[in-house]
């Protein structure tokens, strides 16, 4: 087969270039020193020190709040939205909706976090609500683009969706409701559970928006590390991004494991 | 389990959504309404009047109190008085930091696009044509990353490039410094001088590239994957058999087919690198002019509010055209997935 030496070697540069810094921050956070890349001894000091700090350990529960909270409106929200578009095919306002709800995807983060801004700021000096910004506008702030990434998640599943099923239900004198919960909403969990550990991790790892939507008191995870980093590197934060990583990787193996095993093995196109 | 028992039916099961649904439709309000009710009251409260929002800020000018700005409608003596500002607008023409900083955002973006394209689509070809057992592997690796957080990916960048970091050791290890000698000694005397080590790479506009591509590469690699995998092998095959030599079947059949998903790509890193603030701020130095950062310190340091939202609007027309196209391609994107 001639399949050359290009493709491979330039797959191979391109996964080292992809997970190099990552494993290296993953080493240095283990290393004895300060400085976060000359290499002084194995301790795991750091971990200790990231444990022993009020402010991380404050500003990550209170990420994982609003990360919990956003998911899950977003979920729903986005469920929604996907089930407009994809089942009811035609009606006032489709268009609109659509692009309403693919614009968060790509909209720059710094225009969604100033205009969420100014709408809260403007809220409150007409409507008195929300009285002030922490916890409650960041979570308004991160449903809104999290449900865009639902939605885009749900929709494309519902897309692959045998109607059949759907129609049969019908036949058999199901209310719409009871067709949703007992045959729409089995078949697309996988997507619902995908579509809320999306919006989940995209909260938790949102920086910009937040700042803008966030009040006193109210600092997310990232904007700690943010502040952090931005004075110099930090080797707790490395292990703070190393305990994240460890998470993640085993989450997205177990979820490739677990599809791999679920798909029966069928003839691909 | 598949023969249908009559005499015994299976127990009808009584849900109370059923009630519900009675319930609303007594009041004339049909489920399907309210499900798209929803998500659109909620997407124009908090995607639509926002940026009308900032259209309106955007028109007024900086004031001292509490909200920033001035007020656009006035009233006094019975009437009511519209003020529109057109300064911060027209600042954005005749300050020339503003205008570097446009020209000099589409110049980063641009230039990271097709870096991400030339190491992207080498990865998913090979990943598209990679056996299945690979091919789920290796896209798990490649959409890993992408659930670790994109600030932390930035930070251990620094890690990595900075004057005693991870790449700087390793040249020096490996012995570069006598490379650079060599090769100085023998072109140096043209003006081509390589630096010597440690490179300086931080705070600089190739930082600010690498940061680009490194964490937006996973969104160049998916949609093409997306496009390349449902390529036909029999085109290829039969541009093979007609003696087409492998580049010659790349440029005039791979590649075309491959559009959607090369502009889809495309637009995937160029609309949000144009309004990136972390990078810069983290990887560029001080001159790394870009309007996300130009926006932020506006908006932060100077607390110019209506400045900030005309930078806001500036950049929204900006991304609009290459937001068109997104859309454009990813429709064709998904049209090949089906009809396969």
């Amino acid at each position: 087969m001639r399949r050359g030496w290009f493709l491979p070697t330039m797959a191979i540069l391109g996964f080292v270039f992809l997970y190099a810094p990552i494993i290296s921050l993953v080493v240095f956070s283990f290393n004895e020193s300060k400085l976060v890349t000359v290499w002084s001894g194995f301790s795991t000091k750091w971990y200790g020190e990231l444990f022993a700090d009020p402010q991380m350990l404050g500003a990550a529960w209170l990420s994982l709040r609003i990360a919990a909270v956003s998911a899950t409106i977003a979920l729903v929200l986005g469920t929604l939205c996907a089930i407009s578009l994809v089942r009811f095919r035609r009606f006032r306002g489709r268009t609109i909706l659509s692009g309403m709800v693919s614009a968060p995807l790509v909209m720059p983060d710094v225009i969604t976090g100033l205009s969420l801004l100014l709408l809260f700021v403007g809220m409150e000096s007409i409507l008195g609500w929300p009285a002030g910004r922490g916890m409650l506008t960041i979570i308004l702030a991160h449903s809104t683009f999290c449900m865009a990434y639902v939605c885009v998640v749900v929709q494309s599943r519902l897309a692959d969706f045998d109607m059949s099923l759907e129609e049969a239900a019908m036949d058999l004198g199901a209310t719409p409701a009871r067709v949703f919960f007992d045959i729409t909403l089995p078949i697309i969990a996988p997507a619902l559970v995908s579509g809320w550990l999306l919006g989940f991790t995209l909260s938790l790892d949102d920086l910009v928006i937040a700042s803008f939507v966030s009040g006193p008191g109210s600092s997310t995870l990232p904007m700690v590390i943010f502040s952090k980093v931005r004075l110099g590197v930090s080797p707790d934060v490395n292990a703070l991004a190393s305990i994240i990583i460890g998470i993640v990787a085993l989450g997205v193996f177990a979820a490739t494991i677990f599809q791999l095993r679920s798909r029966p093995k069928k003839a691909r196109a | 389990m598949s023969s249908f028992d009559i005499d015994n039916p299976a127990p009808r099961r009584h849900r109370p959504w059923t009630a519900v649904e009675r319930a609303f439709a007594a009041v004339g309000l049909s489920g399907r309404a309210l499900v798209i009710a929803a998500p659109a009251a909620w997407l124009t409260l908090l995607f639509l009047i926002p940026l009308a929002v900032v259209f309106g800020i955007s028109l007024a000018t900086k004031q001292f109190g509490k909200p920033p700005y001035s007020d656009l409608l006035t009233t006094g003596d019975g009437t009511v008085q519209l003020t529109l500002h057109l300064s911060n607008y027209v600042r954005l023409f005749t300050d020339s930091l503003y205008v570097a900083a446009y020209l000099n955002s589409i110049k980063i973006a641009f230039i990271s696009t097709i870096f991400a394209l030339l190491i992207g689509y080498p990865m998913a070809y090979f990943i598209a044509r990679s056996s299945d057992r690979w091919r789920n592997i290796l896209l798990m690796l490649v959409i890993l990353p992408f659930w670790t957080s994109f600030l932390l990916r930035v930070y251990a960048l620094t890690g990595f490039m900075r004057g005693n970091g991870v790449i700087n050791q390793f040249l020096e290890f490996i012995g570069f410094q006598h490379v650079i000698n060599g090769y100085n000694a023998v072109l140096g005397w043209a003006g081509w001088q390589m630096p010597s080590l440690p490179f300086v790479m931080m705070q600089t506009d190739f930082a600010v590239y690498v940061g680009i591509v490194y964490t937006y590469l996973p969104f160049m690699i998916l949609p093409l994957f997306t496009n390349l995998v449902k390529l036909d092998g029999a085109l290829l095959e039969a541009s093979a058999d007609l003696g087409g030599r492998p580049m010659r079947t790349f440029f005039s059949i791979t590649l075309p087919l491959s559009m959607p998903g090369v502009v889809a790509g495309s637009m995937l890193v160029f609309i949000p690198a144009i309004g990136e603030f972390v990078i810069p701020s983290l990887l560029g130095g001080p001159e790394t002019l870009m309007i996300g950062r130009v926006l932020w310190d506006e908006f932060f340091t100077n607390t110019n509010w209506p400045r900030a939202a005309a930078v806001a609007i500036a950049m929204l027309v900006v991304v609009v055209v290459p937001i068109m196209l997104l859309q454009k391609a990813q429709d064709a994107v998904q049209d090949t997935a089906r009809t396969k």
